[in-house]
């Protein structure tokens, strides 16, 4: 990744310069237009006035673009986070945030963790600033946090921290530097014309020929501005596509940023909100100012179909010959990312991960588990009672008692036991002395029932001590039990009162 | 006269090109065997992390299911044998074991939910799955810089420097098991 960092230093410098000299040659014609009114008419003023003024001109561009930049460089990644609104998060050691930070610090191989700030924004986005690895900083809004699973947070941290790596704040600052540079004195020019350039004019200064050097200035005043807004938003694309390879190569999974890029594009919570200023667009993941419209040049960020169409189109891998591959289809042979070329040789095609598992929460974690231990004990012949208290009560099979109390609230619960037919005459009593008695004799020869009383899972015990389950869905209305094949007749959930059960004739 | 002049200028200025292109290369070799180093550490640094949780784990586990005595001994073996190897090739293989090891045991683990819900038992596992990921972002880290290194100092202008300085390929950190190799997998549970 290095050769594509060496790529990107080359080709930046180139920029640079270019655009630095549009800055300083329009400063030079500025002065020397200066000196020619100065001197009263192109004829009246000497040659070494208006190169006087030329080199006046260059320099007063040139201070200002110092100036410009020294705020830039020690101010300027303070100045973004305060305008952004951003707070430092500290303590994020073992929170989902943090852990993703960490993660993707180690991928990208930074010498050091970027600082983590949170906006308060309910709009999903993210930015980085920092123009030196080790002194970088991330903020994400509070909307992103909310929005995105923890895969597509990683790819939008994994996008973030690529720009630190490519060194991209770096370069973008600069070209933003001179293109505020030239679009300041290009408005100071149009705005000194407007104001004084008919008094100037009835001077007769125009009889005397200061037109083709005015000229020339207006021309570069509406123009150059322009001009270097054209290639500052260029280069500002191309970095882009490039951070999107980075971050698929870091988290090797694409789907997880194409995701974030596809829930951010929709989400219209907020549409131009206050807190984003137009200096900061260009370094969001996707510029807030710019979702509607303002697609081909004229935008920060590539078009989010395309970034999207390219991540997915990766076809299970992620490296960089991928992305760049995947960049060919869509964008087609006009787009060259020298960097990204030379990323790509370095490296090979790489294969993705598949998606991560998703967390299980822990009610449901513990519902699962009841349930399986439940299933597990009915298997064993326990009884299960429920207590109105919420416990479910088990009853292991070889308890030898009639009544059992709740651990919770101590409520006592009467173990159900399938009746005697000749003894349910004798009511309510007979009910605990039946079972435990243990007549077998007689036992053995009657027929037993059970009256249902709940819908769900039910249990009891049969005179030999056996336990006894029915499912909600029992469709028979008798069973038999296991241990002592005696037959029990079942009857349907009625009314709770005393009166006497039906006999029922069986053998 | 004045062309042995030009000759010997011409010559001095070849040497002179060949010497920086010698030089530009020999500090691209080092510059990405210390990436290779660097990458190493990292790896190391979320090893410990992992060797340094293993006892409060298993402690934590052995009040709960003391008879799984058997699980809970191959992990402590495992990590001793993981703390004490040394170089890339032994390391590769002592970690495996132990992550093979600690999948076992939190497959022991499921069949006792009073575990399941405490709550050191779950900051534990929380860290270690944390840690579980960074390991596979460092190793996937250093196995992109090993490929890196390994393809500059084999491709043809580079490896005569190579040759010359006895730069050799660094291992992968590679894991033996065909099921395992794939690129890191993140989890959660």
């Amino acid at each position: 990744m290095w050769e594509a960092i060496a790529a990107n230093r080359r080709r930046s410098l180139l920029l640079i310069t270019l655009m630095g000299l549009i800055l300083l040659t329009f400063g030079a014609c500025l002065g020397m237009f200066a000196a020619v009114q100065a001197g009263g008419g192109q004829e009246a003023v000497s040659p070494d006035a208006v190169l006087a003024g030329g080199a006046f001109g260059f320099l007063a561009a040139l201070l200002l673009w110092v100036a410009l930049w020294l705020t830039a460089v020690f101010q300027g990644d303070r100045i973004l986070l305060r305008a952004a609104g951003a707070r430092e998060m500290h303590g994020l050691d073992d929170s989902r945030l943090g852990n993703v930070v960490d993660e993707m610090t180690i991928a990208a191989q930074l010498p050091q963790k970027p600082k983590v700030y949170l906006v308060e924004d309910p709009s999903p986005n993210a930015f980085a600033v920092g123009r030196k690895p080790e002194n970088a900083a991330v903020a994400v809004t509070s909307g992103l946090l909310r929005l995105l699973n923890r895969d597509e947070l990683q790819g939008v941290v994994a996008h973030e921290i690529a720009h630190i790596h490519n060194l991209d704040v770096r370069f973008m600052t600069m070209a933003a530097v001179l293109v505020a540079g030239v679009e300041l004195m290009s408005r100071s020019v149009l705005r000194g014309f407007a104001y004084g350039g008919a008094g100037r004019r009835t001077g007769g200064s125009r009889k005397e020929g200061g037109v083709p050097l005015l000229a020339i200035v207006v021309v570069f005043a509406i123009v150059a501005p322009v001009a270097v807004r054209l290639l500052y938003l260029a280069c500002s694309r191309w970095r882009e596509y490039l951070a999107d390879a980075c971050a698929a190569r870091f988290t090797r999974y694409p789907d997880g940023l194409a995701s974030a890029l596809e829930k951010i594009s929709v989400d219209t919570s907020s549409l131009g909100s206050e807190k984003t200023s137009g200096a900061l667009a260009p370094l969001y993941i996707i510029n807030p100012l710019e979702k509607l419209s303002l697609a081909g040049l004229f935008a920060t960020h590539p078009p989010t179909q395309n970034r999207i169409l390219i991540l997915r189109g990766m076809g299970g891998r992620a490296g960089y010959v991928d992305y760049e591959a995947a960049l060919r289809k869509v964008e087609g042979q006009k787009l060259r990312l020298a960097a990204l070329e030379a990323a790509a040789r370095a490296d090979q095609s790489v294969e993705a991960r598949g998606p991560s598992a998703k967390p299980e929460p822990r009610e449901k974690a513990i519902e699962r588990s009841q349930k399986v231990n439940d299933l597990l004990d009915r298997f064993a012949n326990y009884l299960i009672l429920p207590c109105a208290c919420g416990v479910r009560i088990k009853v292991p099979p070889d308890l030898k008692r009639d009544e059992i109390t709740c651990s919770r609230c101590d409520r006592v619960h009467v173990i159900p036991h399938a009746k005697q037919v000749q003894e349910a005459i004798a009511g309510v009593a007979a009910l605990g002395q039946v079972a435990a008695s243990g007549k077998t004799g007689e036992a053995k020869a009657g027929s037993l029932e059970y009256e249902r009383r709940e819908e769900g899972w039910e249990a009891f015990r049969c005179e030999c001590g056996q336990t006894i389950q029915l499912g909600p869905d029992f469709p028979l209305d008798h069973t038999v039990c296991v241990a002592c094949n005696r037959r029990i007749d079942l009857k349907a959930r009625r009314e709770r009162n005393d009166s006497e059960t039906v006999v029922n004739a069986s053998s | 006269m004045a062309t042995l002049l030009l000759a010997t200028l011409v010559f001095g200025g070849i040497l002179l090109v060949l010497v920086i292109w010698f030089v530009v290369m020999y500090n691209g070799l080092v510059a990405l065997r210390n990436m290779v180093k660097n990458a190493w550490a990292q790896i190391d640094v979320q090893l410990k992390r992992r060797h340094d949780l293993i006892p409060n784990l298993v402690e934590t586990v052995k009040g709960y299911a003391a008879h799984e005595k058997d699980t809970l001994e191959n992990v402590t073996r495992a990590r001793a044998a993981a703390v004490a190897a040394n170089g890339v090739g032994e390391q590769s293989q002592a970690e495996q074991t132990l992550s093979g090891a600690l999948g076992r045991l939190m497959l022991v683990v499921e069949a006792y939910p009073d575990l399941k819900a405490n709550q050191n038992f779950l900051a534990l596992q929380e860290e270690l799955t944390s840690t579980e990921n960074k390991i596979g972002f460092a190793r996937q880290a250093y196995n992109d810089s090993v490929m890196q290194f390994n393809t500059k100092i084999q491709t043809v202008p580079a490896n005569i420097v190579a040759g010359m300085f006895q730069f050799s390929a660094e291992p992968f950190f590679e894991v033996q098991e065909a099921a395992v190799r794939e690129a890191p997998k993140v989890s959660f549970s």
